[in-house]
């Protein structure tokens, strides 16, 4: 399933027809991610315009619908990261305006979007991932958080990762070593959101794999390995080039490679997702891979998994967008 | 199949670079910006209420009239006429017979901030200032590589017993503090003012125990019953640097501050100046000087004053109805600040994505602190939004506090507050607010 760099460069279409697009790069939005996400939207857009493509870089507030009416764009590009970019809802509104977008669907976007579902959905498939439970506030005060966490402690042990169940970036998880950090954790994690998601921590090799579809089906691209110098892969270490090493591709067994991609393009498939996805995964020193989580709107700043991917498969930024975008055109 | 870090040059950063790191609460602060979020955060005038068609105007007519003087390099030191304006400016707030001689034109009192720390401060050296202190001056001290010593303050200000205490400590320690920062009036972030009969006897401590004074008065003259408290320069001509700006009384993009030294100081802040900028920016010494002796600007720091004023009303009034209870906060006489403290066991940092959320926007306490306290405490400005923005800012407030009171009451009953585990040395660098919002 894996994809080398010919294998992607070769499908699809060739770009002749790319520069005639006139497309939209929506990104920034009211989310806790819009600094991440302009960023990811200026990257985007610039390596369009480096390859010749009409873009234009837009943030998606009140204005949005009416720019999009009167200048009518061939297709848009998501970089909006967190709720309104990846939870479908500005997909529904951009269906039901008949604007062609790449990613995936509203409907798709619900239940990746959803840490708990796509979780649910993946293991449902055959895949591993750490067992979990995801819970909102009012059940923890309906039952008494301290009984609740303890039943939590007792069957999953620590250290533990407690995340919002919806978000990204890292913004809001926390490793939790002790259980009597917990209930902190619990209340910092609630900042973020309406549920939280606990599960074991799994140690082992930390994977990004970006998965594309150019037109011939959903293919890997190499794997990234992460490796955080303050050992947590946390904002601080996503976002300040120079304190994360990445290995690309990631130094693992080619068997160990192969199942990476596998897991990483059967999650996309499974989760009905379109275009592109990120699955975030740990291989355990057993050589098994845990899915922990698919991103249906992945970074693309200057020190993000995707673009990496892109690059280390020989392809460029631009040119991949491109194609998106074109095949989202087509789409109508 | 080596890695990339994405930063080649990433093992030849100086040591105190270690704290310039992307930072989740800076990252928020972009949301902040949207006109949808009621921003409480950033410290900004109001800058629409100058006359700006008479400014404009005035700007025009220095270029027309003596361009070539005025885009053309000048005196490191500043520009002699707005020197010479400066000491006028000065007195109002009773430092009399300064000498234009002893000012130097800075790039803001913000890079005055910085030649201070570099012509005084070597790494490990200790720096009093109070607890809250301005960002700002923690972000210079840090590059500086310093140590801050806070002092904590009550309603007014600095606490001589608390500063005589302190230094009897540190010279105990064999620590002898290099100065004492310290921002008298309207502070920024506590919005408390120094008590006019602790003033004297502040510099009285400083010259018992030959400590020097580092005074910022960028407020003093926003004051919102119309008087001026005497500087602590008026005071002592020597134990004194003091330093002033025109960001809060006329254009802060302007970027024009300044700092009087005794002589022998003010000769090597010239110098570190001079290193640094070559000299302030000519052309906007000139539109400062010109509009101090051509425009009614002290009629405009009243407009300013009662525009202030009014807002500080619509924050305080809001506070009192809306808080829930356990929330304290100070009342302040001028400037742009009101320093909230959150009940028991909240963490203003923790709680800032709820607030996102809710689109209301203020500054963790932390940033405040180099010591990594102040996590129960937020800034809240009132200066820029009108005072309808500013209710309604307040009311969401009030509901992030009080969900986070319940997600506490679920989690966390009867745990004493966060303060109680200090994150040192986590402040005044990537946590701390941008310049934009300090």
């Amino acid at each position: 399933m894996s994809a080398g760099a010919a294998e992607v460069a070769s499908s699809g279409t060739g770009l002749s027809t790319v520069d005639e697009l006139a497309v939209v790069v929506l990104a920034g939005g009211l989310d806790l991610e819009r600094e991440v996400s302009l960023r990811s939207g200026r990257r985007v857009t610039d390596a369009l315009r480096e390859v010749g493509v009409h873009a234009r870089l837009s943030d998606a507030d009140s204005g949005l619908l009416t720019a999009l009416a009167a200048e009518r764009p061939d297709a848009i590009f998501i970089a909006l990261h967190g709720q309104a970019g990846e939870d479908g809802s500005l997909r529904t509104v951009l269906d039901l305006v008949g604007a062609a977008y790449v990613g995936s669907t509203a409907a798709a976007c619900r239940v990746a979007w959803d840490k708990a579902n796509a979780k649910a959905a993946v293991r449902a498939a055959g895949l591993r991932t750490p067992d979990w439970v995801a819970l909102p506030h009012p059940t923890f005060r309906e039952l008494g958080a301290a009984a609740v966490l303890d039943r939590i402690v007792a069957r999953f042990g620590v250290p533990l990762m407690v995340k919002p169940v919806q978000g990204g970036s890292a913004l809001g998880a926390q490793q939790v070593r002790e259980a009597e950090e917990l209930p902190a954790a619990m209340v910092s994690c609630f900042s973020y959101g309406d549920a939280v998601l606990i599960e074991p921590y799994v140690s082992g090799v930390e994977i990004a794999v970006s998965v594309i579809d150019l037109g011939d089906g959903p293919q890997a691209l190499p794997a990234v390995e992460i490796v955080p110098s303050s050992g947590v892969f946390d904002y601080a270490s996503r976002y300040t080039a120079g304190t994360t090493t990445y290995h690309t591709p990631a130094r693992l067994p080619a068997e160990a490679a192969a199942r990476v991609s596998d897991v990483a393009v059967r999650a996309h498939t499974v989760l009905g997702l379109r275009d592109l996805s990120r699955t975030d995964a740990i291989v355990t020193a057993d050589g098994s891979v845990e899915f922990l989580e698919v991103n249906v709107s992945p970074g693309m700043t200057e020190t993000s998994l995707l673009p990496m991917a892109v690059e280390a498969a020989g392809l460029e930024l631009g040119e991949v967008c491109g194609r998106l975008l074109r095949r989202a055109a087509a789409r109508g | 199949m080596s890695g990339n870090t994405l930063d080649q040059y990433a093992d030849r950063y100086a040591q105190r670079t270690r704290g310039m790191t992307a930072s989740e609460i800076r990252a928020l602060f972009a949301v902040a910006s949207r006109p949808e979020v009621v921003s409480l955060a950033g410290g900004m005038p109001y800058t629409s209420a100058l006359p700006l068609d008479a400014v404009g105007a005035m700007m025009g007519q220095l270029v027309s009239n003596g361009g070539a003087a005025a885009l053309q390099y000048g005196s490191g030191q500043g520009d002699r006429r707005l020197r010479e304006r400066i000491c006028d400016v000065m007195a109002l707030e009773g430092i009399r017979g300064a000498s234009p001689d002893d000012v130097v034109v800075t790039v803001g009192s913000q890079q005055a901030l910085d030649i201070v720390s570099r012509v005084f401060l070597d790494p490990g050296d200790v720096v009093l200032a109070e607890g809250p202190s301005y960002v700002g001056a923690l972000g210079t001290f840090a590059a500086a590589e310093a140590e801050v010593v806070h002092l904590p303050m009550d309603g007014v200000g600095l606490v001589p017993t608390v500063l005589t205490e302190a230094l009897e400590r540190l010279l105990r320690e064999g620590r002898r503090p290099k100065f004492l920062y310290t921002v008298p009036n309207f502070h920024n972030p506590a919005g408390v003012t120094l008590a006019a009969a602790r003033r004297p006897e502040i510099v009285e401590i400083a010259e018992r125990f030959d400590l020097l004074v580092l005074e910022d008065n960028p407020y003093g003259l926003l004051g919102f019953d119309g008087g001026t408290l005497p500087a602590l320069r008026s005071f002592s001509e020597t134990r004194v640097i003091y330093l002033g700006s025109f960001s809060k009384t006329f254009a802060p993009g302007l970027r024009v501050g300044w700092v009087l030294a005794p002589h022998a100081v003010r000769e090597k802040l010239v110098l570190a100046s001079e290193a640094q900028v070559l000299c302030p920016p000519t052309y906007n010494q000139l539109v400062v000087a010109e509009y101090l002796d051509t425009q009614p600007w002290f009629e405009q720091v009243k407009v300013f004053r009662e525009l202030y004023r009014e807002r500080r009303d619509a924050m305080l009034d809001a506070l009192s109805a809306l808080m829930p209870e356990g929330c304290s906060w100070t009342h302040p006489d001028g400037g742009f600040y009101v320093w909230l403290t959150l009940p028991p066991g909240l963490d203003a940092k923790v709680m800032q994505p709820r607030a996102v959320h809710a689109r209301v926007a203020y500054v963790p306490g932390v940033g405040f602190y180099a010591d990594g306290t102040g996590r129960r405490e937020l800034r809240l400005s009132y200066c820029f939004p009108e005072p309808d923005r500013i209710r309604e800012g307040v009311r969401r407030l009030a509901g992030v506090v009080e969900e986070e009171l319940e997600l506490r009451a679920t989690f966390l009953p009867g745990r004493e507050s966060p303060e109680s585990h200090r994150l040192r040395g986590s402040a005044a660098s990537a946590d701390a607010p941008s310049p934009d919002m300090a």
